[in-house]
């Protein structure tokens, strides 16, 4: 077979190089196209219902472990970072898309001062979205937060 | 130069395609979700505090001598043996245990118990070594009671015993028979006793408990073809030899991950959330009513050999399982322990007291998703083809110990 001539080389190079285009133009396309994740905040700080507080929590065991028992530690502030040290805190959560609650009946179990509370007994026996309910009541009111996993 | 690049070019667009459409690839999910399913992603065994003898070789050793002896019996006939065969993955295939007499609900298999924060169908034992006390005193398991347990281990095992657990107590006065649970005469007995006396037994009988709970930790889930399989995917390399699925068993695979939603209990590497279900089994006729898991948190929580108690060695910060405890969860109504499914396809029957003959008959209770006796059933009902019946239950017999 004679050599192919040039151009003929750079024929092919570029139909081949359109395909390629397409095929990525297409990815992209379906991607954008693709609904976007559900926009649920998942970061581990967040602010009360009704403003009066921000919450934080760190766990002991990173990432926050599936069929293990665990512990928290909650920070508690005013917006303006003021420590919130005198709170009663009552933990409650499950999963919204399965209907069930938490597996176990979590509790702070220690007031660390500085507005930081442990809370032991934190469970999650599957994967997926669980939501996590803070009930606060505290000089500056009662509020309530809410936290999002994504596990 | 140039066709080399434009096979290249070629060769990459191959591998796109292949790589999005190839039918048998996991996706990154998938492959992460069958990853820990695997025994490699098991956690090491959980201590048990309230046991001190519970990682002591010696007590295991002497627990594993008293699985299966038959002394530790009413009538010298029954051992923890008679119903968990160790060839049977320590069950016996009945629809329910048969000691002295039939109980109401099924052996259970005694691997990887050990990572169960609640022991029984229905959790109404928090360690090992409580739950092993309750078979011997059982007037249908064992029916023994506390003062013969206590001369038998002074008569066959004193040397064993005093080493681990140091000298018994003295016996010689105590009556042969007597216990809190036993016959009236039996409960006449030990009602009759000194509390120092009926002290220094349960101490004794509490040893023998923990010394068995120090031999089951030892017997830990055998590996499995799908362990294989699934280190392989995780290292994203092809499963080859026996390791190897066959397409069915991919499917089943797939479905249990995925629509079938199993994996919402059955998750973790020993596919068990170790969590309470109503999945709308079906009671037992002519037995008693069976709440399951909303009749034992009171049990549990009275147990005067529970994390808490006397014989406990652990400081009560540390009973985690029962600090936390549920006790007002409406949907534990019913709800019973979610069984490990590794070994599940060749040890029937199943379900707590054995209703459900075959796995073909659980794989249709999971698509019927029957209204529980009472209580509700968690279940929403799978349509199942009949392919995909078929393959469920191939992937469930890849999860059976390799001969
Ligand atoms: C008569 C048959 C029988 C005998 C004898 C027997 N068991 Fe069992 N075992 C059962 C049954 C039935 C269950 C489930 C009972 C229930 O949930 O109410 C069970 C449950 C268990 C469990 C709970 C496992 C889990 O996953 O929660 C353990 C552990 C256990 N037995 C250990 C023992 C030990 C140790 C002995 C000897 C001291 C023993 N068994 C004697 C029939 C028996
Ligand atoms: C809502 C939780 C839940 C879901 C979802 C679930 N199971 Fe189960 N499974 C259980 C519980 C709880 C039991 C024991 C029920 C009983 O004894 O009353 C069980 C029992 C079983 C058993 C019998 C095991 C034995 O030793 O008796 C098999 C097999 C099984 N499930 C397979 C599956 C498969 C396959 C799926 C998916 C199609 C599935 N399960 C979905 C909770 C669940």
């Amino acid at each position: 077979m004679p050599a192919q001539p040039a151009t003929g080389s750079r024929r092919v190079m570029r139909s081949v190089l359109g395909v390629l285009v397409a095929v990525l133009a297409v990815y992209a396309g379906w991607k954008l196209l693709a609904p976007p994740p559900p926009e649920i905040d998942v970061s581990y700080n967040t602010v009360s219902a009704d403003g009066l507080y921000q919450v934080m929590f760190e766990t002991d065991v990173e990432p926050v472990p599936v069929g293990e028992t665990h512990s928290w530690v909650l920070s508690l502030t005013t917006p303006e970072g003021a420590p919130v040290s005198d709170a009663t805190i009552l933990i409650d959560g499950g999963m919204p898309a399965h209907g069930h609650g938490l597996p176990t009946a979590p509790q702070v179990s220690e007031n660390l001062g500085e507005g930081r509370y442990r809370i032991e007994g934190m469970r999650f026996n599957m994967g997926g979205h669980w939501e996590i309910r803070i009930a606060i009541s505290a000089p500056p009111g009662d509020d309530s937060a809410v936290f999002n996993l994504e596990l | 130069m140039a066709p080399r690049a434009g096979a290249a070019v070629a060769a990459l667009l191959a591998s796109l395609i292949l790589a999005a459409c190839g039918p048998d690839d996991f996706s990154d999910d998938e492959r992460k979700i069958i990853r820990s399913l695997s025994l490699a992603e098991l956690s090491p065994l959980p201590d048990d505090p309230s046991n001190r003898f519970a990682d002591d070789p010696p007590a295991a050793a002497f627990g594993k001598t008293l699985f299966f002896d038959a002394g530790l019996s009413g009538g010298g006939d029954i051992s923890c043996a008679t119903c968990h065969k160790a060839e049977r993955q320590f069950q016996d295939h009945l629809p329910r245990g048969v000691g002295v007499a039939r109980t109401d609900r099924r052996t259970m298999p005694l691997a990887g118990v050990g990572w169960s924060p609640f022991l029984f169908w229905d959790g109404r034992r928090d360690s090992f070594w409580a739950q092993a006390l309750a078979p011997l005193e059982d007037p249908r398991e064992h029916a023994g009671n506390r003062t013969a347990f206590a001369h038998h281990v002074a008569d066959a095992h004193g040397d064993r015993y005093g080493a681990i657990f140091g000298p018994l107590p003295p016996l010689a006065h105590l009556p042969a028979e007597a216990g809190p649970k036993g016959s009236p005469a039996q409960q006449a007995a030990w009602q009759a006793m000194s509390e120092e006396d009926r002290r220094a037994v349960d101490r004794v009988f509490a040893n023998i408990g923990k010394a068995l709970a120090a031999f089951e930790r030892t017997i830990h889930p055998p590996r499995t073809r799908f362990d294989l399989f699934a280190e392989a995917v995780g290292k994203g390399e092809e499963p080859a030899g026996i390791a190897a699925f066959t397409p069915l068993e991919r499917e089943g695979l797939r479905l249990f991950i995925g629509k079938a939603n199993c994996l919402e209990c059955h998750n973790g590497p020993r596919l068990t959330d170790d969590h309470f279900h109503n999945t709308g089994v079906p009671a037992l006729a002519g037995a008693p009513p069976d709440r399951g898991r909303a009749g034992a948190v009171a049990e549990l929580a009275a147990d005067p050999f529970n994390c808490f108690g006397t014989f406990s060695d652990a400081p009560a910060a540390a009973c985690t399982a029962l600090r936390f405890m549920r006790s007002d969860d409406p949907a534990m109504e019913r709800a019973y322990k979610t069984p490990s499914l590794r070994g599940a396809a060749s040890r029937p029957p199943y379900m707590h007291a054995g209703q459900i003959a075959t796995l073909d008959a659980v794989i249709d209770h999971y698509s019927r998703a029957p209204d529980a006796p009472s209580g509700t059933s968690e279940l929403r009902g799978v349509v199942f083809t009949e392919r995909g019946r078929k393959a469920l239950i191939a992937f469930l017999k890849t999860l059976d110990p390799i001969p």
